[in-house]
């Protein structure tokens, strides 16, 4: 009856939302955890909140062993990681942005244009023999204009890792943080 | 307070202080000096040089083991911290609570190799609890408070603070926080633990077993821990860092479970119908293969790290929260079940335990034998002790037949590395139980590898003049890697002999400690009577045990736990 915890089928992707305090480090500290406990980083995006203490990352991790539950107490065990959270696939905003850069002749032009428009994507930079499209969207929406773009040849690609927000009025922070 | 102004360095020996540390283990060096000059005005604090960084931080963790208090130890830059690395990671493997002092280059000279910098921070990140490089005078009461904090609350752990020279010589205005604020470090609990589940759990099960390891004695919850088990009446196994938890000498405790622990232990964990585990954390070393481990036990998990509830087998009841507070809440509960509904009927379980602990005891065969089995000397070493003596040990063979022949009846009384393995601290903890408890008998019972890992120290102890009493186990091998050889690679002996052991009674009075031997059955007794008598200074006894002598029982390594080979 004891319920061993043991590989998962296939690597399950979540996306983890933290809030975490803005000091040196603490990226490094996040990182470290993950490789040493062997969960896959698929995407980590980072920056500032509407507080310049504290920073949010959004971690998007395939887990193949132990259940989500089980990487979010290890996160939570960091002193400082305030909050950290799984957000679910119907209740999150994500978004990703990507930047593709295709060295083609001039005349192919109009026509990836036309991509970027269905996809409503922007043309950032031109030059006689390359352009460069910019786009944002889920990582599903950001893969097909990928593929989209791959027999044009592309030269070079960036993409910024999933950044993600939970709908309505729900936030991360816990109670004692969230007044003042 | 009214704030005051110093240097850096003086701060930390202000918080030091404050802190009411009283030993510091620690070596001097460039870069750490103006801590060191600092101290040399301090009237509370007492240092221990010791000669090695690793004998430090290893002693700074035998004070903490045995009075459950910070333990501090401290290094210079550079060699001084990476020799304070394997310490760190025993000390977190094990939980024990440490604030570990280093210093470093100047600011200007972090990131240029300068002379004696290591990224120590960067290094220990993984196996402290949380770590610190300051870099702003103003910030060190603060951290020093918090470090302090951190270590001893919650599941305790090692803290480490790396503090820049030049950070070190500034001027700040000191004033200790009374209380620390870290966002990230408050208690999560989504929801109250299910108290009165576990206790449902408990009430209905015929075949239960206490698990307790070692959050028992960070917890400081030996009363509530004996209220409990003698409440339930079920049969209690520890871990290595369990002995002592619950008195091995009560009819209901059946020691040590697991690896090398009794078949009559490990059967009973693989019959239970309900596990309930306090303050352990599953070890590989206690489980066996984890899909065969307690296959029809459900699972109560009290303990106070969240992330230990359902990291390797998924709890049935988890309860998350601190042993002495949780457990008494636990032991209503089930007094009420138990006068509502009855108690359940144990005696048909206890029946089939009896059976076992007859069936297949922890033997000595010494009968007949003409060396001395390691076996009979740790127990004759126990018997002469009285059960008075706090024992530690290094890591291997010795360290097993310690931990089942050494019936421990209170926490903190059997001190040893369990997570990490670390052999070459029996001296260091020595010199830490010791230096914490003047009054106690120290006895180490040590292995002739582990012994020779760190016993330059032997002269801390002279210079202490601490009486404590290293019974070397000496089987001229480096024994456990041996015994695996032995069982697992059809007997190649690869690098295990240990051939030229220097002699330990000449190196004992090397050192100006009292050296014994003993060679034969005879020489035992008459030498332990010596060792123990002796006063005002360690003494070191060689004991020459048969060679080839194994622990048994085994659970081969990802082998079920009931599997054992030996100890029938
Ligand atoms: C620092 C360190 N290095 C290596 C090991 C691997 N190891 C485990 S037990 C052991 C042999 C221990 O020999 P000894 O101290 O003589 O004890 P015995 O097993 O003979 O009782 C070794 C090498 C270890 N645990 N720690």
């Amino acid at each position: 009856m004891v319920e061993k915890i043991e590989q998962l089928p296939s690597g399950n992707i979540h996306t983890l939302s933290l809030l975490v305090e803005n000091k040196p480090a603490v990226l490094q500290r996040i990182a470290g955890l993950f490789a040493r406990r062997g969960y896959n980083i698929e995407s980590l995006a980072v920056g500032p909140t509407e507080r310049p203490e504290y920073s949010r990352m959004t971690v998007v991790v395939r887990l193949t062993q132990r259940p989500v539950e089980q990487a979010i107490r290890q996160l939570q065990k960091l002193i400082p990681v305030i909050e950290v959270k799984e957000l679910s696939p119907n209740d999150k905003i994500e978004r990703e942005l990507v930047l593709i850069k295709i060295k083609t002749p001039e005349k192919n032009h109009a026509e990836l244009r036309a991509i970027a428009d269905t996809y409503e994507a922007q043309i950032v930079d031109v030059s006689p023999d390359a352009l460069m499209i910019e786009a944002t969207g889920t990582a599903a929406k950001l893969d097909a204009l990928e593929e989209r773009l791959a027999v044009f040849g592309i030269t070079e690609l960036c993409r910024s890792g999933a950044i993600a927000l939970e709908r309505g009025f729900k936030t991360l922070a816990p109670p004692h943080l969230k007044e003042g | 307070m009214p704030s005051e102004k110093m240097t850096g360095a003086q701060a930390v020996i202000r918080a030091l202080e404050l802190e009411e540390v009283d030993w510091i283990f620690g070596m001097p060096g460039g870069t750490i000096l103006p801590i060191y000059d600092a101290l040399f005005a301090s009237e509370k604090l007492k240092h221990v040089l010791i000669r090695h960084e690793q004998v430090g931080g290893h002693a700074a963790e035998g004070y903490a083991h045995a009075t459950g208090k910070v333990g501090v130890c401290m290094g210079t830059s550079g060699p001084g911290s990476t020799n304070l690395v394997t310490p760190i990671a025993d000390a977190y493997m094990d939980s024990v609570p440490l604030v570990v002092i280093t210093a470093n280059v100047a600011t200007s000279l972090i990131g240029s190799d300068a002379f004696q910098e290591a990224d120590i921070t960067g290094i220990t990140m993984p196996v402290t609890k949380h770590n610190y490089l300051v870099t702003e005078p103003g910030d060190i009461p603060r951290v020093m408070k918090e470090a302090f904090h951190l270590a001893r609350t919650g599941r305790p752990g090692p803290v480490h603070v790396d503090i820049p020279k030049d950070v070190l010589n500034l001027t700040l205005d000191f004033e200790y926080p009374s209380e620390v604020r870290i966002p990230g470090y408050m208690p999560r609990l989504k929801e109250e633990p299910k108290v009165a589940e576990a206790a449902t759990l408990i009430r209905s099960a015929t075949r239960p077993v206490i698990y307790l390891g070692g959050g028992v004695r960070t917890g400081n919850a030996f009363a509530e821990v004996f209220e409990f088990c003698e409440l339930v009446g079920a049969p209690v196994v520890t871990t290595l860092h369990g002995k002592g938890a619950f008195p091995e000498t009560h009819p209901s405790c059946l020691g040590m479970f697991g690896m090398h622990g009794s078949r009559y232990a490990n059967y009973t964990v693989q019959g239970a119908d309900l596990l309930i585990a306090l303050g352990a954390r599953f070890d590989d070393r206690v489980t066996g293969k984890l899909s065969t481990f307690a296959p029809e036990a459900k699972i109560v998990h009290l303990d106070i790290d969240p992330a230990e509830i359902s990291k390797l087998v998924t709890a049935t009841v988890p309860l998350v929260g601190d042993v002495k507070e949780l457990l008494p809440k636990l032991g209503a509960a089930v007094r009420k079940a138990f006068d509502e509904r009855g108690r359940p009927d144990l005696a048909p379980w206890w029946k089939k335990i009896s059976d076992w602990r007859e069936k297949h005891p922890l033997r000595i065969r010494q009968e007949g034998e003409k060396y001395i089995l390691p076996q009979t000397a740790v127990h004759r070493i126990w018997q002469k002790c009285d059960g008075r003596a706090i024992v530690t040990t290094g890591v291997g063979e010795h360290q097993m037949w310690a931990a089942q022949f050494w019936k421990v009846s209170k926490p903190r009384e059997f001190i040893t590395s369990g997570g990490l393995g670390t052999m070459g601290v029996c001296l260091p903890f020595a010199i830490g139980i010791q230096l914490a408890r003047p009054d106690a008998l120290v006895v180490g019972i040590d292995g002739d590898g582990s012994f020779q890992m760190t016993l330059q120290d032997l002269a801390t102890a002279v210079e202490h003049e601490l009486p404590i009493k290293i019974f070397v186990l000496n089987n001229l091998f480096l024994g456990m890697v041996r015994q695996w050889q032995e069982l697992f690679y059809d007997r190649r002996f690869s690098e295990t002999p240990l051939a030229d052991l220097p002699d330990l009674v000449k190196l004992a009075e090397a050192y100006k400690c009292l050296g014994l031997r003993a060679r034969t059955l005879e020489e035992l007794d008459p030498v332990i009577d010596q060792a123990l008598a002796h006063q005002g200074g360690p003494c070191i006894v060689d004991i020459r045990v048969k060679r080839q002598e194994k622990v048994y029982p085994m659970v081969p390594a990802g082998a079920p736990l009931n599997d054992m080979i030996g100890g029938e």
